[in-house]
């Protein structure tokens, strides 16, 4: 059977999974809805914030991301793991301890205030929207690309999915697809990385394999001498040019500290992950989830740097300095997708990897009046964007990050059915947590605002049924987004990392662990935390994206690090304002005491 | 009724434990994984750099562990003080 073939089969196969649990879990209360009933073990609430965690650019990109950055791509592996320590020692266990449903809810009466849960509503939307924006796109891209439908209508095949079992799952629903949904992703990622890690090293264990030196076929493969991998790979960098591999360099210290930091208290601070942890039975469950969590979600982020060195070592070998019609299959049925191209600058019909991009902006096929792609003398595919000037990068290759990923279960020479299972593996990261951001979007809209704001007196049953329709329209603003990507989507990534970490992540922390912190302190704390870094970012990537290099930055520190110095802002703020304002009522001043312990006092 | 004073002890002993537990976590990403990775880097671990190893791997396992002992040190608090759930 063919790869499309099997594709269909294994995709099909884990959809009707999910719509399954979604039929068997179906809510019927708005506990249910908003927190699953507080009834998830914290193991399957660990994986299943594994799952909601790791989205389509976890799954599919960073291995990628990592192996053109070397060490400092390890910020995206410290940054996406280091928040949930955060989490579970300053946030979960209290939070689980308030127990009611959205944080927006808890910001608003840990500050006795609308305002202040008014800003929490509005932050927590904005953030979860532009998140889930990128998911839709993820889920369509991995359509196209696997089973060569069109994006759009992958998008729309997304939707129905996730319509189906968020809206009527709610909280529940999602959960236990997020369990299935970890699975599948999981397998898909550790098969292809385990044979690959066995074939270059004869190490099954590819955290342990690319420290490893090679194996008589991993030498044989390469075409290379005896040695450690990483030794060989930080050669070949050094022979084409570019700074070792294991040594940093594409970012200064300041930036890769400063993002780092953004990323883990971004992490602790997203709504989207905050509330798993209202959905344990106990405190002590909400711990231990966060420590679950984490465990899971260490397996993918500790085996991608491994992907990472694999896949380049492999890359560079099998295709620099090699003729074309002799590149491996997988180069030329990805070049199909437009994830890789070449283009013979020096007319030597070999390809030539170096630094520097190979052309000049986003590659474009060239194609006859027919609609054909073009070929080349050798039969490569003619790319119409023009090529960087021989002289100034001798490289002749696009990769696109993506591709390490991708392309591993061929590198790896798996059969078909493993393939399929990578795109199941993909699809599974981007719904499982679209589906987690689709809830937090619902609730502040029925339990926030329509509940609190308008309707306080509203029946349980019919928020239940407001709730199904802000998720049912949450949907579709979000497929529509996924078909109609606003050009910035990829820009505001940075926007949600940045406000989460100068907004909620300094709020809740000062709540919890500073009695005395007033609504004004707070107010004025997440307004200018949010207010620098959002400035920050909109200057250098909309404004003024000609600027946005090292020599303006403020201290060096990029537009994606300085929602680090919008924490510190907001936290200064808070501090100085609570001093200066009347304390907290008393009743407020209790219940945060009682936040403290897991039983009552 | 157990006096406040019981409490405020429990809380003091959790947030030692936190301090402990944090100034490890930033130790092992931020000081060996960044700040001083180039001098690590130095260093052989089997085949990885040791600022390279911290940074893609130490990291992140030790943070596994230390939730898993913050866990294990709450649990065991939350009896010797008894604000356990039942």
């Amino acid at each position: 059977m063919d790869i499309i073939t099997w594709t269909w089969i294994i995709v099909g196969l884990s959809f009707a999974l999910y719509i399954g649990i979604a039929i068997w879990s179906k809510a019927r209360s708005t506990g249910d809805f908003y927190v699953a009933a507080k009834q998830v073990h914290p193991v399957l609430n660990g994986m299943a914030t594994g799952a909601d965690w790791m989205s389509a650019a976890s799954f599919i990109s960073m291995a990628g991301m990592i192996s053109f950055m070397g060490r400092d791509g390890a910020m995206y592996l410290m940054g996406w793991t280091g928040g949930y320590v955060l989490l579970a020692m300053l946030l979960a266990p209290y939070l689980r301890k308030y127990g009611k449903y959205t944080v927006p809810m808890f910001v608003g009466e840990r500050y006795y205030s609308q305002a202040a849960r008014a800003v929490a509503v509005a932050c927590a939307i904005f953030i979860s929207f532009v998140y889930v924006a990128g998911q839709m796109r993820g889920v369509g891209v991995v359509f196209s690309r696997f089973l060569e439908v069109d994006i759009d209508l992958g998008v729309i095949i997304g939707m129905a999915i996730v319509f189906f079992y968020a809206v009527m799952g709610g909280m529940k629903g999602i959960t236990y697809t997020q369990v299935a949904q970890y699975i599948v992703l999981i397998t898909a990622y550790l098969i292809p990385a385990i044979f690959i890690s066995f074939m270059f090293t004869g190490i099954p264990i590819p955290q342990i394999g690319f420290g490893a030196s090679l194996s008589e076929s991993g030498m044989r493969l390469l075409g290379t001498d005896a040695g450690y991998l990483l030794d060989k790979l930080n050669q070949i960098h050094k022979d084409l040019g570019f700074s070792a591999y294991t040594s940093g360099g594409t970012k200064s210290m300041i930036d890769v500290f400063t993002i780092t930091l953004v990323l883990m208290v971004g992490t602790a601070g997203l709504p989207h992950i905050i509330i798993r942890f209202f959905t344990t039975p106990t405190i002590r469950g909400a711990r231990a989830s966060a420590g679950w969590a984490l465990l899971f979600i260490a397996i993918l982020y500790t085996t991608a740097p491994a992907v990472a060195s694999f896949a380049r070592i492999n890359m560079i070998s099998t295709l620099h300095n090699r003729p074309y019609v002799e590149a491996p299959s997988w180069f030329k049925n990805w070049e199909k997708t437009g994830l890789v191209a070449w283009k013979d600058k020096n007319g030597d019909g070999m390809i030539q990897y170096a630094k520097g991009s190979a052309f000049t902006g986003k590659v474009v096929f060239a194609k006859d009046e027919a609609g054909k792609p073009l070929l080349g003398q050798y039969g490569e595919r003619v790319v119409s964007t023009p090529a960087t000037p021989i002289e100034k990068s001798k490289n002749e290759l696009y990769i696109d990050n993506d591709i390490i990923v991708l392309a591993n279960p061929e590198i790896a020479k798996l059969p078909a059915w493993v393939v399929a299972l990578v795109a199941a593996g993909g699809l599974a990261a981007a719904l499982s947590t679209a589906a987690g951001l689709l809830l937090v979007i619902a609730s502040a809209f029925s339990h926030d605002l329509i509940k609190n704001i308008f309707a306080p007196t509203m029946s349980e049953r019919s928020e239940l049924i407001f709730a199904r329709i802000a998720a049912g329209f949450a949907v579709l603003v979000a497929g529509y987004l996924g078909i109609h990507p606003p050009g910035f989507v990829a820009q505001v990534v940075a926007f949600a990392f940045g406000l989460a970490a100068s907004s909620f992540f300094p709020v809740i922390i000062m709540g919890i662990f500073w009695k005395k912190t007033t609504k004004e302190g707070a107010i004025l704390g997440m307004l200018s935390g949010i207010i620098f870094t959002a400035s920050y970012i909109v200057y250098f990537k909309f404004i003024n994206p000609a600027m946005n290099v090292p020599a303006h930055w403020w201290w060096g520190i990029s537009p994606e690090g300085i929602g680090a110095i919008g924490m510190l802002i907001n936290f200064i703020v808070m501090a100085i304002v609570s001093k200066l304002t009347k304390e907290p009522p008393q009743h407020v001043q209790d219940m945060v005491a009682s936040l403290r312990y897991p039983r009552e006092v | 009724m157990v006096a406040k004073e019981t409490y405020e002890a429990y809380w003091k002993e959790n947030l030692t434990y936190i301090v402990i537990l944090l100034s490890i976590w930033f130790t092992v990403s931020y000081v060996c994984g960044i700040l001083i990775a180039d001098q690590l880097d130095t260093i052989k671990f089997f085949g990885f750099p040791l600022g390279f190893w911290f940074a893609s791997q130490g990291s992140e396992v030790t943070f596994v562990i230390l939730i898993a002992i913050y866990v294990k040190l709450m649990n065991a608090l939350d009896r010797k003080y008894d604000v356990h759930e039942k």
